[in-house]
Formats: structure tokens, C-alpha cells, sequence
């Protein structure tokens, strides 16, 4: 039983209730890996400690701390066929012969591995691989999973189909599980809660839609999902609105207590930006169409070079032309975030490496 | 033309049948195992076809080595020199095929502005990202010289949000220096986002090839309409055959009209109907009613798993206009679609089940 863990890392305490699904997520090197080695033992923290059940975990080996984990690069065992991996776990704690049937079978049809069920690892393909790594160690029964990129070799489609399954298999069993991916829609689709990650440190902590509608910090608004970055500087205060100049254009934005001549940085998402003829907004022409599919991706560009992306629904979009003439409209307060111009300057606060 | 593949009597390639115009940008869709990789070292020469004809330029180059034949391999792990700085890295290239050391590195460099990375030249590969030791396997291929890029998984190895960066960044590269690419993927939106045409490989054959949205809105098959992009697929048996309509039975007796295809009564079909076609809290003509079963937060949008009356699961995508959800997980909602939204497919021969197995 798990009742709660506080894990540490780097100063940063981070508390993780029992039965909750994480995920963290971060550019490469941002120590999210790190943080689950920490977690598992297989690093140990030069300060700080990790406390399971409120239990610290100084002197606690790797194995006896009751883990399940799964990297990306994890090895079955050659030697055994998919379903003796699947039940290796199992048949070493000598789990009752019925118990070891249902959960290997339920194992392969969690991983759709029922047909292959006698093949060898190496008869596999890289990503079947990998889902029969996730079935065992959701099979070895712990409490507290660690996952890192545990879909990360896997097939697109394999792998949206799985997180869901995987998700529902921690809430059915009520696992605590945290999920390192670089998948962000992954992170935002199955979390309870999102960390965001960024050079060993924290960034914030939140619920899914709040890391995608109102995050704390710049960079979770530009790493989670496309947005548009337009910089600017206050002119005037209105409480509870301001006025930003942003190139030729004032925007009108909830104020958040900012003064004017501030430099900030105004945030709205493509999905906020609507391409139309009628309305009012600025005079844009089309420079970039993408088709998507389901959306579509328009890039347009002001008379003065200011670039806007917008996504729409394909089908109740009107079919634009690229050099087409526009109006781009984003004059909806609600949808904008402000936040303070970096101290690092933009390029350097939004660097996805 | 026809070339085949076969390793130890697996068929990788099966009579596989293609062009590429000059200064195309062609995306390779397929799941693990389809025969992307073997299709692309096929075509670079490292590996020889069992039977059917190679052409560059309608010049077969069966019997061309890959040196020779003016396509750069751009493998998915990327393997630089690690002893060797970045720009050397890129000149190894030219240096190895003759180039005179200052000819080589004017080449060398030129290829790392190409990918921004001059400012890098003089790093070693451990120094960097994952992301841009990628850029300078790809400068490695520009500066290979060759008219063909052969790109497998080129963004495989990064960080989502780095990829949808790169991605455009990729295909620019590919079009500013006039070269035709052949990129190997299995992301979907990748595929769509930068190709001219996509060709969908499965088992070792083309299921099918065309621009993204002709293969997107009107998908040769069923594995094609699963694979570009999420629609529900739904049995059912054609019960009436009208003068516009066409009326097909789904389990339990839900009915839904279509417009006329050329069917027979009684025949078993497939009716699929992408995600974002499907309507909540709807008029359209063919609705049902229906209970939220899952909401799902994807960021630009969500996606809703509705159960209809007879069991059956339809998702519906719905591209946030508004942050708020609009319907919670208990909602009775009537579900639905637009006839013209209605696609038809054959009964597949092994079931709806096998034909939507991605590998």
C-alpha cells in the first residue's frame, strides 16, 4: 500500500499523492530521466532524499523498493518466449499457477501479443518489443511504476492506443505512476498532473488544462502545444485591462497587475486565431498552408511582417489560397496570456534544446 | 519498377511500383516492419533487389553501386565520428570522394549554414543536442553532393515539440537547395505536414500513393483512412437501395443513409467517418442517441468516446473554440454525422479487425 510519496529532487520538492497518474515532460537534457534514475535508485541523490509511503529511501536497494519500471531500452529475455516473459515475474514469487495464467493473458491482450505469444524477442519487431517490456513489468504487480518513454519506440497509432490502455490499467489496478514521455499530447491526454521540466529544474507543476490554457511561465505556454509569441510594450493601463503595442498593432490584454512601458510577451494559440473576410482585424495576406487533415495551418503575414499561425477546423474553413488577402482576427482578451519579457531575452526562454 | 525484397523468404518488398518527380518531397507512411527502411536502402544500393528494376533519371542503376549513383542515405541512427569536430564530421564526405581538404571544407561548411550550425563548427558531436547532431547527419548528406536524399526517420530521435519545428525547417532545406527527398516516417502529421505526396506502405506493399489531402479525404482503403488519421469504422449490411439513398443497418438496428454508391442489398460493408466528422449534440440526419463515455484533453482539441445503443464505441474530435468542455463523462447526447461525411468500403476479406492491424 502507498499512501503518499514525496520525492526531491535538486532542492525542488515534489509531492506525488498515491494512485496518481504523472507525467514529465521537458526538452532532451532537461533531467527528466534523471529524476525517475533518483526515484528507482538506480542514482543516488547527492542531496535531498526520496521517501516512499514517507519512508526515506537512502538505504533501500533498487529491488526492494518495490518499483515496477520500464525504460525505453529495456532487454526481455532472449532465451524465453513472450509469454514466459510476460510470467517471469510472477512464476519467480511462485504466485499461484491460475493467477500467473490470467495475468500473463490478460499481459497479452493488454499488449495485443496473444498471436505472438510463443515467438522469441528477437522475432519481433523493435516496438513489439517494447510492448511486451510494459506487460511485464505491469505483471510483476508493484504499486509504483516508473515509466520512462515507455511508448517511445512504438508505432504512432500503436502508441496513442496504448497510453489510453495503459492509463486505464493504472486506474483498474490503482497504480502510482510516473511517466516520462517527449510526447506532449501523450503527457496532456492521460495526467492527472503535468510536470513541466526544463534544465534540471522544475518549471511547473499543474493540471493538464491548466498547463495548456493558463500556464505560470512563458515557456510551458511555447513547449506544450504551438503558440504565437508576439512581443511588445505596454502603452497604457486600464484596469483590469492594458494596452500592448505590438508592431503597428494595439492589443488589448488582461492587465495581471503589469505597469505600463513594460516589455512583455502576448501568447495566443493558433487554434484562437481565426482567418476570415469579414470581421475586423489586421490585413494579413496568406503565406503558408498546411493541410493537416482535420485542421488546417495558415500562416499569415501583415503588411509589416508580423507573422500570425492559425488553425481551423478543415471543414468549416473556407478553402484560402496562399497570397490570399485576409483578415486575421485575435481580439479576444480571454484567449491571450501576457507574460514578462524574459529576463534571458525570447529566443533563449522559449529554445526547445 | 516491380522490385521485391526478401530476406531469408520474409517478403520485405513485395512488387513494389513508384515514380518521384525531380525536386519532390515524398513521405514514406508505414508502421514498424512495413518495408520503409529496406524500400530506402533499396534505393541508395546498399542492398540489392531479388527482382524488378531500379531507375534514376530512366537510367536503371541495378548495377550501380551506391557511391555512385548520387543519392545520400541519411540512416536513422545517425553515427558521427565522435574524435572528429563537427565541420569535419560534414567534410569527411567530400574528402573521402576526392575533394581537395580546403574544397571539402568550403562544401562542409556551406552544408552546416544550410542546417544553422555554422556557429557549432568547431564543437564535437557530444557536445550537442540530440537535435542538432541530426542536422549534422543531415548536412553530411547535403554535402554528399547528391540529388537524392534519403531520409529515414529523420526526426525520429527528438522531442515532439523540436520535431514540429524541424520538420518545416526540413522541408525548406530540401526545396531552397532543389533536391528531391524520400522521407521515411511513421508519424502521420509529420507525413502530412511535409510532404508533396505520401505513399502508404504496409506489409511490403503500396496501399496507397498520392497528395495528403486526395490520400487524406479520399483513402483507397480502409488500412489507409485508419492509418492518415483517425476515423471510427462500423459494420453493417446494406438494407435499401433508393434513388439518392442508400440505406445501411448497424448492429442493434441503427440505420443510417448515405448517398448512393454502386452496392448491392444485403452485402456487408464498412461505413468509416473520421473523428472530426462526427457531431455532438446534433440535427445532422444520420443521429443517435448516445452516452459520454471518455472525455480526453489533447490540447488543441478533445476527443469524446460516445457508446452508441447497440455498444458500439464512436470518438468524436472537436477542435477547441472554447477552452471549456462541453460535455462531461454520463452526458446523453444525441451523436452524429452528414451523409456526405459517410465513407464505404468493402467487407474485408479477414474481418474489420485484421485490416485495421497497423503492422
Amino acid at each position: 500500500m502507498i499512501y503518499g510519496n514525496i520525492i526531491a529532487l535538486d532542492n525542488v520538492t515534489l509531492r506525488i499523492e498515491d494512485k496518481e497518474y504523472v507525467c514529465v515532460i521537458g526538452p532532451s537534457g532537461c533531467g527528466k530521466s534523471t529524476l525517475i534514475k533518483c526515484i528507482a535508485g538506480i542514482i543516488h541523490p547527492t542531496k535531498g532524499s526520496v521517501l516512499i509511503d514517507g519512508l526515506p529511501m537512502e538505504r533501500v536497494s533498487i529491488e526492494d523498493r518495490g518499483i515496477g519500471y520500464v525504460f525505453q531500452d529495456i532487454a526481455l529475455f532472449p532465451h524465453l518466449t513472450v509469454r514466459q516473459n510476460l510470467s517471469y515475474g510472477l512464476s519467480v514469487r511462485n504466485a499461484p499457477p491460475t493467477t500467473i495464467t490470467n495475468v500473463t493473458n490478460e499481459m497479452l491482450d493488454l499488449v495485443s501479443m496473444r498471436e505472438r505469444s510463443t515467438s522469441y524477442p528477437n522475432e519481433l519487431s523493435g516496438g513489439a518489443q517494447q510492448k511486451v517490456a510494459v506487460g511485464r513489468a505491469v505483471a510483476t504487480g508493484s504499486h509504483l511504476f516508473l515509466l520512462d518513454e515507455p511508448l517511445g519506440a512504438l508505432d504512432a497509432l500503436v502508441r496513442t492506443e496504448l497510453r489510453y490502455e495503459l492509463r486505464k490499467l493504472a486506474q483498474d489496478l490503482g497504480l502510482t505512476v510516473i511517466h516520462v514521455t517527449h510526447d506532449q499530447e501523450e503527457a496532456l491526454s492521460i495526467a492527472d498532473r503535468v510536470i513541466v521540466m526544463k534544465r534540471g529544474k522544475i518549471v511547473e507543476i499543474g493540471k493538464p488544462t491548466d498547463i495548456y490554457h493558463s500556464p505560470e511561465q512563458l515557456f510551458t505556454e511555447n513547449f506544450v502545444g504551438e503558440t504565437n509569441l508576439l512581443e511588445g510594450t505596454i502603452v497604457e493601463v486600464h484596469d483590469p485591462v492594458c494596452s500592448v503595442k505590438v508592431g503597428r498593432h494595439l492589443i488589448n490584454v488582461k492587465a495581471h497587475g503589469k505597469r505600463a512601458d513594460q516589455r512583455v510577451v502576448i501568447t495566443i494559440r493558433p487554434e484562437f486565431v481565426s482567418i476570415n473576410e469579414s470581421t475586423q482585424g489586421w490585413n494579413c495576406r496568406i503565406k503558408e498552408i498546411t493541410y493537416l487533415g482535420g485542421i488546417t495551418q495558415y500562416v499569415a503575414r501583415d503588411e509589416y511582417g508580423l507573422e500570425l499561425v492559425a488553425q481551423q477546423p478543415s471543414s468549416n474553413s473556407h478553402r484560402f489560397r496562399v497570397d490570399d488577402k485576409v483578415i486575421v482576427s485575435i481580439q479576444s482578451t480571454e484567449h491571450m496570456l501576457l507574460f514578462d519579457y524574459p529576463v534571458e531575452g525570447l529566443e533563449k526562454e522559449t529554445s526547445l534544446e | 519498377m516491380n522490385v521485391s525484397k526478401t530476406f531469408d523468404g520474409v517478403v520485405a518488398l513485395d512488387r513494389v511500383t513508384f515514380d518521384v518527380e525531380e525536386g519532390e518531397y515524398l513521405c514514406v507512411l508505414g508502421a514498424t516492419g512495413s518495408g520503409k527502411t529496406t524500400l530506402l536502402r533499396l534505393i541508395a544500393g546498399l542492398i540489392k533487389p531479388n527482382s524488378g528494376t531500379i531507375y534514376f533519371d530512366g537510367k536503371s542503376v541495378n548495377n550501380v553501386i551506391a557511391q555512385s549513383r548520387n543519392a545520400a542515405y541519411v540512416p536513422q541512427q545517425y553515427a558521427l565520428f565522435p574524435h572528429l569536430t563537427v565541420l569535419e564530421n560534414v567534410a569527411f564526405g567530400p574528402l573521402s570522394r576526392g575533394c581537395q581538404p580546403r574544397e571539402a571544407m568550403e562544401i562542409a561548411s556551406r552544408a552546416l549554414e544550410l542546417v544553422r550550425l555554422s556557429w557549432r563548427s568547431e564543437a564535437l558531436p557530444k557536445e550537442l543536442s540530440g537535435g542538432m547532431q541530426q542536422r549534422i547527419a543531415l548536412a553530411r548528406g547535403l554535402a554528399s553532393g547528391a540529388r537524392l536524399l534519403l531520409l529515414d526517420e529523420p526526426l525520429g530521435a527528438l522531442d515532439a515539440r523540436l520535431r514540429l519545428d524541424l520538420r518545416h525547417k526540413l522541408r525548406q532545406l530540401v526545396k531552397e537547395s532543389g533536391l528531391t527527398a524520400i522521407h521515411v516516417t511513421h508519424d502521420r502529421d509529420e507525413a502530412m505536414s511535409v510532404a508533396d505526396r505520401i505513399m502508404i506502405l504496409r506489409r511490403g506493399r503500396i496501399e496507397d500513393y498520392g497528395k495528403p489531402d486526395t490520400v487524406y479525404d479520399r483513402p483507397k482503403g480502409i488500412f489507409t483512412a485508419h492509418l492518415v488519421g483517425g476515423a471510427n469504422f462500423l459494420e453493417g449490411v446494406v438494407e435499401a437501395l433508393e434513388k439518392e439513398t442508400t440505406t445501411i443497418r448497424l448492429r442493434g438496428g441503427i440505420k443510417i443513409r448515405t448517398p448512393l454508391y454502386s452496392l448491392t442489398a444485403t452485402e456487408l460493408v464498412i461505413i468509416g467517418v473520421r473523428k472530426e466528422n462526427v457531431l455532438l449534440s446534433t440535427t445532422a440526419e444520420n443521429s443517435f442517441d448516445s452516452e459520454v463515455r471518455q472525455v480526453r484533453f489533447l490540447g488543441n482539441s478533445r476527443e469524446y468516446i460516445l457508446r452508441l445503443s447497440n455498444g458500439d464505441l464512436i470518438a468524436s474530435r472537436q477542435f477547441l473554440e472554447e477552452k471549456q468542455e462541453q460535455f462531461k463523462v454520463g452526458d446523453k447526447i444525441k451523436v452524429g454525422f452528414e451523409r456526405k461525411d459517410v465513407m464505404i468500403f468493402a467487407y474485408p476479406k479477414h474481418g474489420l479487425k485484421k485490416e485495421l492491424e497497423i503492422i
